[in-house]
């Protein structure tokens, strides 16, 4: 065959997904980068450079909420990787106990939230915590603590919190099925060699099957991350476009769609929207690059 | 087995975990199906019984179904599923094909170009579909939803798929070739099949998020035609927001049908994860 001449069916067999790729998804993402550089006055779209950025991060109305955002955004991620994916280590590392019975269950079961839409997450917690319904100031009341209730989504100081623990629990499905994976692809020689020198139970897990599943937990914080700094569904299904108490629980996924569509009097401004969306575009691209330049090219990768 | 492996102390000690954490995983699911089918009364006095004789009342799914237009929304759902189902895997086996198979200039550019979108959300880029979606009249039409969703599923449907067709044995690619078959049919037939498995693994992980996702239906197809279950009863449950009989019905009927797909494909889902397709 000669290789000067274009063989069609490589074509063919690209051409739909690369189209449909680029068309939908790359062409809009620097379409709404470039988007951002432009805004509109008297109807007519006029290039303003990086005016909106300037708007966005200087100026006092707009940069207040932005900060609020993105402090608010940090605090989410941070409350998953402290939360989430610790509970979720310790259940693989239980579940991939060997002739551990019902283990499949407990799978099963603790993977049930995280198929549940967000929007049946947002109300069942709303409602359960709701003050009026009573489900959570009887239960604590069981355990002797009603004093500790509040209105936790009411207040503004507890209502992120309460949210990202909400998501958290959706969510630990997921780092504990891949450390899980992780957990039985270590083979049974090596942890065989370490009882043979007298390390077993926990001291196995910490020097043993921690430091070779250390890759697994690299790529459970990298997708924490962009599922966090991309999140919207789940604050806007309990709180709304407005993320109350006081926009306690606005994250940039918020206020990117309340910017960029409007709300009450406020008209939809999709440039401003355009500024949001390429920050958050090069605060997850910064993230990704530490992840694969900082953290995964470090990491030591045993060979198994 | 070691001793220290299978202390009963321990043991029982990890049951004891899983299955505390088991009922924290369930039990709002549990509160919200039981409540469902009770009276008013019966839901703010005893939130925790189960429904029996006297309390047991159908009213809230009697209200859902008079208001709410749930079996629309549940069509258009299962419409915008499998129809981005059915792209993402056909086109993106394709493509995978053309990667694992052929050697050609640009091969890996093109790989890496399809991967990007694995770590980059679809999501960013809103701004500018929806403006394209309107140009070319897709707003508001199931068609927009289902090219979003083909498009955010398709890094990763490449990516795994290839790894898993480069596995596929080369005699027999060749035997076919040699037979006179042409490249579309070794494709279609010989190889399509043999990495079923894989696609079955594609098909699950993209399922649930295009399913549950919010996002897209309230920005692209927001139309009373074209709400998705998600969305119907996102809108739903704001109008009745007092009407708790109501509220906690339209939640249970929105939990039951991915309750049921997850019964049904748990065992592919979680085989999928834990065989590493995601590494």
């Amino acid at each position: 065959m000669s290789t000067s001449r274009i063989r069609w069916h490589i074509v063919v067999f690209l051409a739909p997904a690369v189209l449909v790729y680029t068309a939908v998804m790359i062409f809009p993402l620097f379409n709404t980068l470039r988007l951002a550089l432009y805004s509109e006055v008297d109807q007519t779209r006029i290039y303003v450079g990086l005016q909106n950025f300037r708007t966005l991060f200087f100026d006092p109305i707009w940069s207040e909420q932005f900060w609020n955002a993105l402090g608010n955004n940090f605090w989410f991620f941070l409350i998953h990787m402290l939360v989430q994916n610790p509970i979720g280590i310790a259940l693989a590392a239980i579940l991939s106990h060997p002739r551990l019975r019902f283990a499949a269950l407990y799978r099963s079961a603790i993977f049930i939230p995280t198929i549940l839409s967000f929007v049946i997450v947002g109300f069942a917690w709303k409602l359960i915590l709701s003050p009026i319904w009573g489900i959570a100031p009887s239960m604590l009341d069981f355990v002797g603590l009603k004093s500790l209730f509040a209105p936790w989504l009411g207040k503004e100081e507890y209502a992120l919190t309460t949210l990202a623990l909400v998501s958290v629990w959706q969510f630990v499905g997921i780092p504990m099925m891949l450390i899980y994976a992780a957990l039985l692809s270590i083979p049974e020689e090596i942890l065989e060699a370490g009882e043979i020198d007298g390390i077993t139970g926990a001291s196995a897990f910490w020097k043993i099957k921690l430091p070779l599943i250390l890759p697994s937990i690299g790529i459970i914080s990298i997708l924490t991350f962009v599922g966090n700094f991309n999140a919207f569904d789940l604050i806007y299904a309990a709180q709304g476009a407005l993320a109350g108490p006081d926009f306690s629980t606005d994250i940039l996924g918020t206020f990117m769609y309340r910017t960029f569509f409007g709300f009450q009097l406020q008209l939809g401004d999709p440039h401003m929207g355009s500024a949001i969306a390429g920050a958050m575009f090069a605060i997850i691209l910064v993230g990704v690059c530490i992840y694969l330049f900082g953290i995964q090219t470090r990491m030591r990768r045993y060979q198994l | 087995m070691n001793r220290a492996r299978s202390n009963p102390f321990n043991v029982a000690g990890m049951h004891g975990a899983l299955i505390l954490y088991t009922l924290i995983a369930l039990f709002p699911v549990f509160v919200i199906l039981i409540n469902s089918f009770k009276t008013r009364k019966a839901i703010f006095r005893e939130p925790l019984a189960l429904p029996d004789a006297e309390s047991f009342s159908m009213i809230g799914y009697q209200t859902v179904m008079k208001q709410g237009d749930f079996f629309l929304y549940f069509q258009n759902s299962m419409i915008v599923t499998v129809a981005s189902l059915f792209f993402i895997l056909l086109f993106g086996a394709m493509a995978a094909y053309a990667l694992s198979e052929y050697r050609f200039k640009g091969n890996l550019l093109m790989g890496l170009y399809l991967a990007l979108g694995i770590m980059i959300p679809i999501r960013i880029g809103t701004v500018a579909i929806l403006e394209m979606m309107v140009a070319t009249g897709l707003v508001n039409t199931l068609w927009a939803l289902i090219l979003v969703y083909t498009a955010q599923g398709l890094p990763l449907a490449v990516f795994i798929l290839s790894e898993f067709m480069r596995q596929v044995s080369d005699d027999l690619k060749n035997a076919g070739r040699i037979d006179g078959l042409s490249e579309y049919t070794i494709f279609f037939r010989l190889v399509l099949p043999l990495v079923r498995p894989a696609m079955a693994t594609v098909a699950v992980f993209n399922m649930i998020p295009i399913w549950n996702d919010l996002w897209f239906p309230l920005i692209l197809a927001p139309a009373e035609e074209t709400k998705t279950l998600t969305l119907g009863s996102q809108v739903f449950i704001g109008q009745f927001v007092t009407d708790w009989n109501a509220v906690l019905s339209a939640l249970s009927m929105a939990i039951l049908p991915v309750l049921i797909l997850y019964v049904i494909f748990s065992r592919q889902l979680i085989r999928g994860i834990t065989s590493g397709a995601v590494k």
